[in-house]
């Protein structure tokens, strides 16, 4: 590195001190940091919310709250965990490693950055805002529509629905410019050598996932606008007097819903198969066939949405048609799960956190893949839909499949990110805490929906008191034992055992050769891929 | 890329514009949401006072920060910060936001071809036993089965459609002639021809604010004397949503195209670099395409 480049890093290394440092940064592990801790923050206010829901459901009858509020909670859950935990914590790591795994100074975009995060807190405020200002007796609340906003309820429902429909339109453009960022970053900021079938299979996550959110995330801001429009302006796209169709409103908003399950789990379909190689020390099975099943998910996600709605009524055709084109995505599925497990396959595994982590995923993932092609098939979903069967299901691929692979991805790249081991007892303790209590939460359900328990209902019927019971003292458990993550983190940030700049023993990859932690501006000077 | 490996990607020095454009966001939001909250509960009346000035300190917030914003890139463009390898960066990112935009229309191309197609002829094709709108046809245009209300008088499926070949044929050719003198304008660029490209950015400039006064013409005789409003049903909605949204990217992209032609006027481009001009000028091109599919699928057919 010549003595210009050198002077002209340290130069730049200068940045303000305090909240300014924050609220101005342009530097993308600054922006990650930031995402990440929203993300955590978020995470358990989401978490708070669903323990009051199942305390609710603890016994039949009403005990905590009025079913209003109880579909109040339950809306803006989903809406939090989905929008302001699960996909923040994968853009900050989106920011954090994408330029550290191609080679790349910073991302492409840096102040467009800046904006991309800091949307996210007035969006938080946007949707938590009217639980706090019905207090003071302004309104009734938040949105009690589910996340789904259908209507013709969410046409009726209080200035709650504008504040979550606003709430969207703030996330909505964050996640546009975080898209525009990250695809930007990838075709542009490559270090020389860095081909993309060479590129690491997160950053290939990431960049499906960006063209899959420029693709969807404007038909979602689309439709609540026209629900807007409808609720204050007299239009009828929604209202049958007028021409209109409630149906169409789960057309437009499920186009966006079902690619976004395959935004949140396919930036974690890349960690997978990193942290595999890593602790099986061999590579990767079967690269190329894992970046084309993410192509062949990302086609047919944007053509299978009516399967969330087999139940409000379609054609024959169209029913078996939506039927058979869900059910084709279990093909591409199926040839990642061989390779991870092909990965590991005679591999000289080790079993530190990140790695119980990926092996506990792969597995309470499976579950949640074959749950749904169960619920792919129209004859039987007749029966599971609006169940607790589906809510079982999604949390197995949202949960387990989502939020416990940004936890093994947490666990793998810490040490990098912050420059000390965390404590691996704690680590070890909080996945099998994690675990147990997750499947303890997740199975019961599966079984109250095919006993016909139906979800979004404070009350239930006698014969499912005991499966509630265990599934709500399970799900404090697994709130509860989160806290230890947070303890991990939090001591791990401020110090312990220095971290080698590879950390784990078999890391492959250009963010290993960096130092641990990382200097403020990565790669001034460009490496060069063999 | 081994080009690159020489000089710095120029990562900008920390802003505060965009912290807070996003709480003027916030700001215009909830405003906007305590002003039209009399819509479902009159008790809260008193909202909209303060929910107009929060809109008001929104709006300004966000102008105001988004003109400083694109001052400091602009300058840091005429201090040459940016090599070939940012522009690069530029032009894959304005693709991409293109992209977005696409999307955003499809939603409500979506929405129309969804009620024309489906959902207008399907609730004309009940059986006659069970449907409560007997005497309607599902034919479009509609404003559906419920009919619609005509300065306060009910009139059932009471419509008359814009004409194709009125306005809304001058307004294909005035946008379509702004994309020629635009492109002729950029040849003048490249010749650096400074008269040839102001005459043309000047003349795409007052081909798109023409645009906007035929529309808004077109707008108040659908009001006032057509009785087609955003209330009218399918046809209706579908009709003010489209054009509605449309002409506010010509809004922006006329003030986009004004701010290109005063830093033309300043002389900030040269022939290889302008990528300023050419962003605005897909964006603009973007928006006409969007007008064809509109003057073909919302007027002509």
């Amino acid at each position: 590195m010549s003595t210009t480049t050198v002077a002209h890093h340290e130069e730049h290394a200068e940045h303000p001190t305090g909240i300014m440092r924050w609220l101005t940064t342009t530097n993308h592990k600054d922006i990650g940091t930031m995402y990440l801790t929203f993300a955590l923050i978020m995470f358990f206010v989401g978490g708070a919310m669903i323990l009051g829901i199942r305390a609710e459901l603890f016994k039949p009858g009403l005990q905590l709250m009025n079913p209003e509020f109880f579909n109040q909670l339950i809306g803006v859950h989903a809406l939090i965990m989905i929008f302001a935990a699960l996909m923040p914590a994968a853009t900050g790591f989106a920011n954090w490693m994408i330029p550290l795994q191609i080679g790349a100074p910073d991302m492409a975009l840096p102040r467009l950055n800046n904006w991309g995060f800091w949307l996210l807190p007035p969006s938080a405020i946007l949707l938590t805002l009217p639980f706090t200002l019905a207090l003071f007796g302004i309104g009734d609340g938040a949105l009690a529509t589910g996340w789904t906003f259908y209507p013709p309820l969410s046409i009726q429902g209080g200035i709650g629905v504008d504040f979550a429909i606003f709430a969207v339109h703030l996330l909505g453009i964050s996640s546009v410019l975080g898209s525009i960022n990250i695809i930007v970053t990838v075709f542009n900021m490559r270090a020389p050598g860095m081909t993309l079938m060479k590129m690491p299979m997160f950053v290939w996550g990431w960049l499906i996932t960006a063209f899959l959110l420029i693709a969807t995330i404007p038909v979602l801001a689309g439709a609540v606008t026209m629900l807007l429009t409808d609720r204050h302006f007299g239009t009828h796209f929604f209202d049958a007097a007028g021409g209109g169709d409630p149906i169409m409103f789960q057309h437009l908003f499920w186009f966006f819903g079902h690619p976004e399950v395959y935004i949140l789990l396919l930036p974690v379909w890349g960690f997978i198969p990193q942290i595999l190689e890593t602790f099986s020390r061999k590579p990767m099975y079967g690269y190329k066939a894992q970046v084309y099943s993410f192509w062949a998910v990302g086609a047919l996600s944007v053509v299978v949405w009516a399967h969330h709605f087999f139940t409000s009524g379609m054609p024959v055709p169209a029913l078996l048609y939506f039927m058979y084109s869900t059910m084709a995505i279990s093909l591409p599925l199926a040839v990642m799960f061989f390779c991870w497990i092909k990965t590991m396959w005679k591999g000289s595994m080790s079993f530190e956190t990140p790695m119980l982590f990926t092996v506990g995923w792969i597995i309470l993932f499976g579950i949640g893949g074959l749950t749904g092609l169960v619920l792919a098939d129209v004859a039987a979903d007749a029966q599971y839909h609006n169940s607790y069967f589906i809510v079982a299901h999604f949390h197995y691929t949202l949960f387990a499949g989502g939020i416990m692979g940004i936890m093994a991805g947490t666990y793998y790249w810490l040490p990098k990110m912050t420059g000390h081991m965390y404590n691996e007892k704690l680590g070890k303790l909080h996945f099998w805490l994690t675990a147990i209590s997750f499947n303890l939460t997740f199975i019961p359900q599966f079984f109250l929906g095919l006993a016909g328990m139906p979800r979004r209902i404070p009350d239930y019927a006698l014969q499912f008191a005991e499966f509630n019971m265990i599934s709500t003292i399970a799900a404090f458990t697994l709130g509860l034992s989160q806290l230890i993550f947070v303890y991990n983190i939090v001591t791990c940030a401020r110090g312990g055992k220095k971290a080698t700049d590879q950390v784990w023993e078999g890391a492959q990859g250009l963010e290993w050769t960096l130092p641990s932690p990382p200097p403020y501006h990565s790669f001034t000077e460009q490496p060069t891929v063999k | 890329m081994a080009t690159h490996s020489n000089n710095q990607y120029y990562v900008p020095h920390g802003s505060i514009y965009p912290a807070i454009i996003a709480a003027g966001l916030l700001s215009l939001a909830s405003g906007f949401i305590f002003s039209v909250a009399t819509d479902k509960s009159q008790e809260l009346a008193y909202l909209q006072t303060p929910g107009k000035w929060m809109m008001i300190l929104g709006a300004t917030l966000i102008l105001g920060m988004t003109f400083k914003w694109m001052g400091a890139v602009i300058a840091e463009s005429i201090t040459g910060q940016y090599t070939s390898w940012e522009d690069k960066s530029f032009r894959i990112g304005m693709i991409v936001f293109i992209c977005s935009e696409v999307a955003f229309f499809a939603a409500f191309f979506g929405a129309l071809f969804y009620m024309r197609i489906l959902s207008v002829p399907d609730l004309a094709g009940y059986d006659l036993d069970i449907t409560p709108y007997k005497d309607f046809l599902g034919t479009w245009p509609s404003s559906g089965p419920g009919g619609m209300t005509v300065s306060g008088e009910f009139k059932p499926g009471l419509l008359h459609p814009m004409a194709a070949w009125g306005l809304p044929a001058i307004n294909t050719a005035l946008l379509l002639s702004s994309g020629a003198t635009l492109t002729w304008a950029h040849w003048g660029l490249i010749r650096n021809n400074r008269k040839q490209l102001v005459i043309g950015m000047a003349l795409t400039v007052a081909l798109g604010i023409a645009f906007l006064i035929c529309q808004a013409a077109e707008y108040h005789e659908a009001y006032t004397e057509m009785g087609l409003t955003l209330e009218s049903g399918a046809y209706g909605a579908s009709f003010f949503m489209l054009t509605g949204f449309h002409g506010f990217h010509v809004m922006l992209g006329t003030i986009m195209l004004i701010v290109i032609l005063i830093r033309c006027m300043k002389g900030h481009f040269t022939p290889e670099h302008h990528f300023g001009f050419e962003g605005v000028a897909w964006y603009w091109h973007f928006v006409d395409v969007v007008w064809l599919g509109l003057f073909v699928f919302v007027y002509w057919l």
